[in-house]
């Protein structure tokens, strides 16, 4: 691999850095094309060849795992939940957590705990996410 | 029985790089810096705390292929390899200013966790690290 591909792999990771952070905002494709230094069109490709999916859905993911956090963790109401973490109708937001999840937001608040286990936020985050893997499984995102 | 982890390891792709970052900025100090012939044996460790060194090493001829150490790198920079480090910090929403100042790459900022106070940054390759302020025990970052 050439020191270009390692340059690259690492502005499209500091552009997915700033996607974890600015979860709650809009897709910004523009301002994530400027990090990795390329075009939206090419920023779009390059994200998916290196993290094997694209933008949005990496996104949308990132945001499901947030609700999903937030749905054990606090007692705000399902609507609350899907505009804190950046959906625009609680709508969008049930078929979008059912496609990912696999149950409404209501079904796996009640299933599940609260987290109580003392370990680092980062962690949590990574492996509590919901694997695309199921995603693509379940015919979700077509 | 076991006592201590003493030496852990984390690729990184320039060594001189990696000082210039683990020590200059971050504030680590170095505890080995020896050239073996076959590999630049290079590790730092947190000042005050010499029973713990982390390895600093380059993938690369003869540990590994090329091809292996350009997958090794690739992991590197898609912050992949899974190795991290996390480190305790006494005041970490003043470590978070100091660093970022100098131009330090933050994931997220401090943040209260059920822990502690954490904030996470990269190294200039793409490896995760933590800092925390732990609240009561000590936890893993």
């Amino acid at each position: 691999m050439s020191r270009t591909v390692e340059e690259s792999n690492r502005r499209l990771l500091r552009a997915r850095d700033a996607m974890d952070r600015e979860y709650a905002k809009p897709l910004d494709v523009p301002t994530l094309a400027r990090i990795t230094h390329t075009t939206e069109g090419h920023f779009i490709r390059t994200f998916r060849a290196t993290f094997g999916e694209t933008p949005h859905r990496y996104l949308q993911r990132r945001r499901v795992e947030r609700a999903m956090f937030l749905l054990r963790a606090t007692e705000r109401s399902v609507t609350d939940i899907s505009l804190d973490v950046g959906f625009m109708s609680l709508g969008t937001f049930s078929r979008t957590f059912r496609a990912i999840v696999g149950e409404s937001p209501s079904d796996y608040r009640r299933q599940r705990p609260a987290d109580t286990a003392p370990v680092p936020t980062c962690f949590m985050r990574a492996w509590s996410r919901p694997s695309s893997l199921v995603e693509a499984a379940a015919g979700a995102w077509r | 029985m076991l006592t201590s982890i003493r030496l852990s390891q984390i690729f990184v792709l320039d060594q001189d790089a990696a000082l210039d970052f683990y020590v200059g900025k971050l504030g680590m100090e170095v505890h080995t810096d020896i050239d073996l012939g076959f590999m630049r044996w290079l590790t730092v460790c947190v000042p005050g705390d010499r029973e713990r060194e982390v390895l600093l090493e380059v993938p690369g001829q003869p540990s590994m292929d090329d091809r292996t150490a350009e997958q090794v790198r690739e992991l590197v920079t898609k912050g992949a390899t899974g190795g991290w480090l996390g480190l305790t910090v006494e005041d970490c929403r003043k470590a978070y200013e100091s660093l970022r100042a100098q131009g330090v790459e933050f994931t997220d900022e401090p943040t209260e966790r059920v822990y502690g106070i954490d904030c996470g940054l990269r190294d200039p390759f793409g490896n995760l690290i933590r800092l925390n302020q732990p609240t009561a025990a000590p936890t893993p970052c």
